[in-house]
């Protein structure tokens, strides 16, 4: 009896061990108390730091967990990098060469100027933390697939994404912009420019659904009461409101930010969007994007957040994704983007003039 | 005994809904136990946003002289009666704003060029006060520990403060919002805001020494009394005050949607630098 016992609860074990390698974390806030609010859920209350230089997709590694070692290595060198970008520049130093190759600028950041030039250290907080999940070191946010890849995209959401050329997209980074020989009519038009630029959702995914981190302002604030849950996002103040219980918007009522409707599962808040309109652009995704989010307490300062991406006219299986929000007593600022979004204006007066003088050199030969 | 169970649950019933003028299925827990519930998706209704003071209807908000008095300025002539400023008996008590003589003048000048000086108009954010009557609904977040305005025109959001951090540490279009309970009262004492923002369509306007207390009274579970205290001594001989109720929207369906109008303006904005212009 004792030995029949001990074999279903190690095939148990084996059982949950194949299964957590290959799906989000099972009952994560499991032996923890979290505290409550009058209404007896779980308190999600406060304002959380997203940052984490864990990446949306494996890199580096095809392990899930990192060891101690690694994970060590990865925040020293980021830590070298911040340390290094913060020292005082030579006041002999020559003008930085055409592009982005600043040298001062930490490699994996000279992305984040484009071809102007650009950020460096002062201006970009993206964490320097590997992202800790049920005590393990994770080397990616996508958990399943299991490898921490995205899906094989199908033909339609590969023909899709090329029907669209370079009009924008809501995970569209920091101006990760190929520049103008690249990118034939890319500004031609405001509308051409990616959302985050034209001061309509933060970069990068920010405000999701699903919220990723970012290279900077990665503050999220959630206030809940009974009847809704907001979620703030620092870039560009966009407001998500949960309601909880709900029925989902008409199917013509599309919003920026998807629709979300909320439920309690045992201790675990389970948001569900939809309606999302046709301008956010989730990787590729359709307009019949569909996310599904689980926040669950895991500890006095710590919040999982896990997702789970489907559409099936983009990817043929679903995927998903987790990490932990640490929450912070930091404050949100002001993002006040479109009000002093002068750079819109001398993009398109550049591309334009640009035009004039190619136009002139031509006529010229 | 059943008889009288069923009584007594009928009354308990009915003394629900009198006591919360809501059916007890609505019915969720306070968020706080000591304060007044603001949860919920409020509105003005009122013509404020076109002018804080007395004004009797006008053909237009921006005018340009014609044979027997103003007429509609030819940017906004398409509109008709749409275009119209409609009339108000005010929201200023006393009825006139205290300004200086020298930002009399520049209000009236602000007035005259609404068309390119409103920041409304370039979907800005609007400030406070004026984004509580701008025509648009907003939405409190309440419970215990937070306080949280989201409103529906350009996405504006205000955190409500309820321990105060010190100054703001830089000025910003909504400024930095602490709130306190005065018994029924939430009290916003609001500062560090720009001098970027209007009160309203009229040329109202501030510098960047605003302040503003305002305060919020649950008259019953659908109307809050509004009231704001302007002080700004760059640009009023005395603080003045506005007032007025706040309606909670009664559809079953009310919530708040997009009106992220960046994109609305971009044309107006940037419609000259296109490759090809339009039209």
């Amino acid at each position: 009896m004792r030995k029949k016992i001990e074999i279903v609860g190690l095939t148990v074990l084996m059982l949950w061990t194949i299964l957590s390698a290959a799906q989000l974390t099972q009952n994560p806030g499991q032996g923890y108390k979290p505290p409550r609010t009058v209404d007896g859920h779980p308190d999600l209350n406060g304002t959380y730091d997203l940052a984490t230089i864990t990446p949306l997709v494996r890199q580096f590694t095809t392990q899930r967990a990192l060891t101690d070692e690694q994970a060590a290595k990865a925040e020293a060198m980021i830590m070298k990098e911040r340390k290094d970008g913060d020292a005082p520049l030579s006041p002999d130093r020559p003008a930085p060469p055409k592009g982005n190759g600043d040298q001062d600028i930490p490699a994996r950041y000279r992305i984040a100027s484009g071809n102007v030039g650009g950020y460096n250290s002062f201006w970009i907080d993206p964490g320097w933390k590997i992202n800790v999940v049920n005590g393990e070191k994770r080397s990616s946010i996508i958990v399943d697939p299991p490898d921490g890849h995205l899906p094989k995209m199908t033909p339609e959401g590969m023909q899709r994404l090329a029907s669209l050329g370079f009009l924008p997209r809501s995970d569209t980074r920091e101006s990760n912009d190929p520049g103008l020989d690249r990118t034939p009519g890319a500004y031609d038009d405001p509308e051409r420019r990616p959302p985050a630029e034209r001061c309509l959702l933060g970069f990068g995914s920010t405000s999701g659904p699903p919220a990723l981190p970012v290279l900077y302002d990665n503050l999220h604030q959630i206030v809940q009461t009974p009847q809704s849950i907001m979620i703030l996002t620092e870039m560009v103040h966009d407001v998500r409101t949960v309601r909880m219980n709900a029925q989902h918007l008409p199917k013509n009522i599309r919003l920026w930010l998807g629709d979300s409707v909320g439920h309690w599962e045992g201790d675990t808040l389970v948001v569900d969007t939809t309606n999302f309109s046709n301008k956010t652009r989730f990787y590729g995704s359709s307009e019949n994007l569909h996310v599904v989010e689980r926040f669950t307490r895991t500890g006095p300062k710590t919040l999982l957040y896990q997702f789970t991406i489907e559409d099936p006219a983009t990817w043929a299986t679903p995927w998903s994704g987790e990490y932990t929000w640490p929450a912070t007593d930091s404050h949100i600022y002001e993002y006040a983007c479109h009000e002093g979004n002068y750079a819109m204006t001398d993009i398109l007066k550049g591309a334009r003039e640009r035009e004039r003088t190619t136009a002139k050199t031509e006529n010229n030969k | 005994m059943t008889a009288k169970i069923l009584v007594s649950c009928l009354v308990l019933v009915a003394a629900t809904m009198v006591f919360a003028g809501q059916t007890p299925k609505q019915r969720s827990p306070r968020p706080h136990r000591n304060h007044p519930d603001l949860n919920g998706i409020w509105e003005a209704m009122n013509e404020a946003d076109y002018d804080l003071e007395a004004h009797t209807a006008r053909p237009a908000m921006a005018v340009r002289p014609g044979p027997y008095g103003p007429v509609p300025a030819a940017p906004v002539l398409a509109l008709g009666a749409v275009g119209a400023v409609p009339p108000s008996l005010g929201v200023v008590e006393g009825g006139e704003i205290p300004y200086k003589p020298e930002a009399l003048a520049q209000k009236k000048k602000n007035q005259e060029n609404w068309l390119t000086g409103d920041p409304e108009i370039r979907c800005y954010l609007p400030g406070v006060p004026r984004a509580t009557y701008i025509a648009q609904p907003f939405r409190i977040f309440q419970n215990n520990t937070q306080i949280f305005f989201a409103y529906q025109f350009a996405g504006a959001v205000r955190n409500i403060y309820l321990k105060d951090p010190g100054p703001a540490p830089v000025d910003s279009w909504m400024g930095q919002s602490v709130g306190h309970w005065e018994g029924n009262t939430l009290v916003v004492d609001v500062t560090g805001m720009n001098d970027q923002t209007w009160f309203d369509r009229a040329g109202d306007f501030h510098s960047d020494a605003l302040h503003v207390v305002e305060r919020y009274t649950l008259k019953n579970r659908d109307i809050i009394s509004y009231e704001a205290t302007i002080e700004d001594p760059n640009v009023f001989t005395r603080p003045w005050k506005i007032s007025m109720p706040l309606y909670r929207r009664q559809e079953k369906n009310a919530q708040l949607l997009d009106f992220k109008c960046v994109e609305f303006v971009e044309e107006l904005m940037y419609g000259k630098y296109r490759k090809k212009p339009l039209d």
